[in-house]
């Protein structure tokens, strides 16, 4: 991984096709393996009543015949394809997964052995609060743990994920406008956010205005000055924003937001950039969302389970969903009776189980270890910015926080584009940065290497950065005919588009 | 540091040292920043404006160690009181305890499956597409629908997002319908989605004697406004429902016809939501293998008819070919989401439960065609027969309609009452309806499940006669 390819990669690999067919080259879809009379699981017998025919427990018309096209597998047959299958996988733990935006850094395994202790992992939602009480106190510390972090008065452990956390938020904003009887139309959003502030606006009934960022790819104050009405209800803010620029005026832009009564939403997907070292209720801001699968290193799981704490200033902690955990005279309790609350987003309390793993890891790190973590993510970003200036081009020149967005506007003029550069980077070794995004970039490649990362894995990927616009400018078609070494090749996402096959069936065998 | 507390900050002690999740040491740092160019860390925290920046590190405690940290959350995970340690449990209601095999928790701990991200990058990221197909297949299988999704966070938010595609899809219908034996959490969930946009309505639908919901009041509520109806089986109070009635009348008014599972181990044994007539079915996986664990990370799911595919929530794989022409997968039809449409998306969902489905995709394979379905027998039976015996035992059922595996009793006794004397004994006897439906104070769910051995039932039949008066 760390070995360093001085030639590139030849783009004929000699007898890939003819190679035997190997289990997790080519594996075939479980259903396709499946063999009659084989079983993965040892079940306990039927019971006392083995003779009654189904029919006498349940009238006919409710029962479903045995579902053909279901597998049937041993356990070790499981075992084998799922094995197969991960090996098509590129993971963070082979090498730079540098999503800008998605901090993938290290999980601790600690986190994963804690989050299956027996007494968490076989508590019961609806348990009375006397047995459970071990839980409560959980996050009971993890909500004291985020205020501090924070600055903010209170924080809601109860969204599934941070689209989740954002839409509570932004409720919760709805919410204090409706109790002081006030209707505000508008939520200002700058052109750099994620999707998801957008489309969580629209749910919570608002219309959204677009902020253009100026040259330095922040906000610019007279523009804000200007959108800033009365009939604004928020500014959703993401700090830093997605280029890994940090608002450095984001103590006037939280004056003009409340000058006119509104609220300052922060998009907490960045807090790695600062965590430990300034905090978002000391910047003004008034609610906020976190990712714990992001700073708080509970795993991304291929896509989720994630974790979407909302934390708020103490004016909107009447509004957060139900139930908080609260703490009693006779120890700790679920308050289901908050009158202003925005109600539940999900069935019972949480992502438990990511709670237990994110509370482990800021014990893990301790209140100087987090500061430690922001500042060894700055340095690794604005190291491989060093590293790559004058090879990719630089859109925005301001100082970089924990991610850099380069884009491919010097590689363009060979016909290169950024989705060739990311492919490319595949067979180098690495997984490609986040592309495309933000979409105020054209071509933009959004790097995010993380703390947990080494000097020398940061020093083979700039190296493989600039071989690869080596090549843009003297062997274009090879980095357009990459990847080359991956498990396939460059797949045809239109053709899956245009007439999707979104599962297996028997006929297509 | 005892170790039932959170431990002291104020005993923190900041060691500068190398820190075991830290790979950049000291000398690492100084070359790198001369590298950069900057005399010191702070330089590139300029942009930070000076009067907000910490003087002091944030107050939380640590750094722990391993066997520190292990100390700690024993000592919290000793302070709960479970099923199979100290305590029966018969507890229910949307979250069922099931026995899941080894070799789940086995293969998802893998670097490979754990730590990776949505497979934005197919090329790199086959094993976990390819996973997710799988995944929707099986559940395409299970609801008898034939588009189903890469997950939803848990199913009270799936049938919120069911809610808001059925009024998607319906247009100039307003009005969705859903019944009061849906889980009360689904109900409030949907609430919450539902309440900011303004020409949504939601309108609840009641039960009849038998716990199903009232044919008559739903002919009565459905117009030409109402986009969709939805209805859980088995409902909260345990009874099957039979989904083919229900979507009759609603598709007799132009209606759609969503089905809710809260348990989904049911769907191996009863009448499949499509076979039943529904044209979206969502709910809540958490039965294929994932722990109870206090309420999440769960799964949702979501299936739906094929002219529904191109409007469903989250995420999608999809098959398709490589540059050489061999089958690779995908996510596909993502111009639905809101990293391309944003404020005009279909939903605001993003990350999902990948690596819950991939559990769930485990244990369908393991359990497979024969197995899943004996142990959705194997449960029917063990509840059934309780069910009865609590009868005799001075429990009468209260909704005199087929159960699966979870079913309501009326207690001749206050219900609390009830419950603390079993609890006394190490029995969470069941969960109680008083809370959310007045009017079935004196009733209270059993969920029986295979992880219920017969000597805990024996206990159970035994303790309520006590009380039951036989």
């Amino acid at each position: 991984m760390a070995e360093t390819h001085d030639t590139p990669p030849v783009p004929e690999v000699p007898g890939l096709e003819h190679t035997p067919e190997i289990g997790w080259r080519n594996p075939k879809l479980l259903f396709e393996t499946s063999r009659p009379g084989r079983l993965g699981v040892q079940l306990p017998p039927i019971g006392t009543v083995d003779d009654t025919p189904l029919a006498t427990l349940l009238p006919e018309e409710l029962l479903r015949p045995a579902i053909d096209g279901m597998p049937e597998l041993s356990e070790v047959d499981v075992v084998r394809h799922f094995t197969r299958l991960s090996r098509r996988n590129y993971t963070p733990e082979l090498g730079l997964y540098p999503l800008g935006s998605c901090t993938m850094k290290y999980n601790p395994r600690i986190n994963e052995e804690a989050a299956r202790y027996p007494g968490f992992a076989n508590s019961h939602p609806l348990q009375p609060a006397s047995t459970v009480q071990g839980n409560l106190a959980l996050c009971w510390a993890l909500e004291e743990a985020l205020r501090e972090i924070t600055g903010l008065s209170r924080v809601s452990l109860h969204p599934a994920a941070g689209a989740q956390g954002e839409f509570a938020g932004i409720q919760m904003v709805q919410a204090a406008f409706a109790k002081r009887g006030e209707k505000r139309r508008y939520v200002l959003i700058p052109d750099s956010a994620h999707g998801t502030n957008p489309a969580s606006a629209h749910f919570a009934g608002f219309e959204v205005q677009e902020l253009l960022s100026n040259e330095h790819g922040t906000l610019d104050l007279e523009d804000l000055e200007r959108a800033m009405t009365e009939d604004v209800a928020a500014l959703m803010l993401t700090v830093p924003n997605t280029l890994g620029v940090f608002e450095n005026h984001i103590l006037e832009i939280a004056r003009i937001v409340h000058g006119k009564g509104g609220y300052l939403y922060c998009d907490g997907a960045n807090l790695n950039a600062f965590v430990g070292k300034v905090r978002p209720g000391d910047m003004g801001v008034d609610v906020l969302h976190l990712n714990l699968h992001k700073t708080f290193t509970t795993p991304h799981g291929g896509g989720g389970p994630g974790a979407g704490p909302v934390a708020v200033a103490a004016e909107l902690a009447p509004f957060l969903p139900v139930p908080t955990v609260e703490k009693g005279e006779d120890g700790f309790y679920l308050d289901f009776d908050r009158p202003d609350s925005i109600g539940r987003l999900r069935s019972f309390h949480g992502q438990f189980g990511m709670l237990v793993r994110a509370l482990a890891y800021i014990l893990a790190m301790g209140g100087r270890g987090l500061a430690r973590v922001a500042e060894t993510a700055v340095l690794n970003a604005n190291y491989l910015r060093k590293g790559l200036e004058g090879h990719y081009h630089l859109p925005h020149d301001s100082p970089a926080m924990h991610e850099v967005v380069f884009n491919d506007k010097s590689q363009a003029e060979f016909g290169v584009t950024t989705m060739d550069i990311a492919k490319r980077m595949m067979d180098y070794g690495f997984h490609p940065p986040t592309v495309y995004f933000p979409i105020s970039i054209s071509g933009a490649l959004m790097i995010e290497p993380t703390e947990t990362v080494a000097k020398e894995d940061l020093d083979s990927f700039i190296e493989a950065m600039r071989a690869i616009a080596r090549e843009a400018e003297t062997a274009p078609d090879l980095v357009k005919g990459a990847p080359y070494t991956t498990p396939v090749r460059r797949c045809d996402e239109v053709a899956a588009a245009r007439k999707p096959i979104l599962r297996w069936t028997p006929e297509a065998g | 540091m005892t170790e039932t507390q959170t431990p002291d900050p104020k005993k923190a002690v900041a060691s500068e040292g190398g820190h075991r999740y830290l790979p950049i040491g000291e000398v690492d740092q100084r070359e790198m920043l001369e590298a950069i160019g900057a005399a010191s860390i702070e330089d590139l925290f300029a942009s930070l404006p000076e009067a907000i920046r910490l003087q002091q590190p944030v107050n939380v405690a640590g750094p722990l160690s391993d066997q520190e940290l292990r100390s700690y959350l024993h000592g919290l995970e000793e302070r709960n009181q479970v099923a199979g340690r100290n305590l029966s449990s018969f507890l229910g209601a949307g979250a069922y305890r099931h026995d899941s095999p080894a070799v789940i928790d086995s293969l998802i701990t893998r670097s490979e499956f754990l730590t990776v991200y949505t497979p934005y990058q197919p090329e790199v990221s086959q094993g976990t597409l390819q996973a997710i197909f799988e995944f929707q297949t099986f559940m395409s299988l299970l609801t008898g629908l034939p588009v189903a999704n890469a997950s939803l966070y848990e199913g009270a938010s799936a049938l919120a997002e069911a809610a808001l595609m059925a009024y998607r899809v319906q247009r100039k219908r307003h009005k969705v319908i859903v019944a009061g034996s849906i889980h009360p959490h689904y109900r409030a969930t949907l609430d919450t989605y539902a309440k900011n946009l303004e020409d949504l309505e939601v309108v609840e639908v009641g039960w009849d004697a038998t716990g199903r919901v009232d044919l008559e009041a739903l002919e009565a509520l459905l117009d030409d406004d109402t986009a969709a109806v939805a209805v859980q089986s088995p409902n909260h109070f345990g009874v099957v429902e039979g989904w083919s009635r229900v979507s009759e009348v609603a598709h007799k008014a132009g209606a759609l016809s969503i089905g809710v599972v809260a348990e989904a181990l049911s769907m191996a044994l009863l009448q499949s939501p499509g076979d039943g007539g529904c044209d979206i079915a969502v709910g809540e996986a958490q039965s294929f293998g994932l722990p109870v664990s206090f309420g999440g990370p769960y799964l949702g799911f979501m299936a739906a008819r094929d002219e529904y595919k191109r409007s469903l929530p989250g995420r999608l794989a999809g098959q398709t070919v490589d540059a050489l022409g061999k089958r690779a997968f995908v996510l596909t039809l993502a111009t639905r989401e809101q990293h391309i449409r944003r404020e005009k998306a279909t939903s605001n969902i993003c990350t999902n439960q990948a690596l819950c489905a991939l559990a769930a995709t485990i244990y369908l394979s393991l359990h497979g065609k024969v197995g899943l379905r004996r142990l959705a027998e194997i449960n029917l039976r063990r509840a059934t027969t309780t069910r009865r015996r609590l009868a005799e035992a001075g429990f009468p059922v209260r909704f005199d309609a087929p159960c699966f595996n979870e079913f309501a009793v009326r207690s001749p006794r206050p219900v609390p009452e009830v419950l603390a004397h079993l609890e006394a004994r190490g029995i969470l006897g069941g969960v109680p309806l008083g809370g959310d439906y007045p009017d079935l104070e004196d009733t209270f769910l059993v969920a029986v499940t295979e992880c219920n051995q017969p000597a805990e039932l024996d206990r159970l039949v035994a303790e309520l006669a006590t009380l039951g008066g036989k």
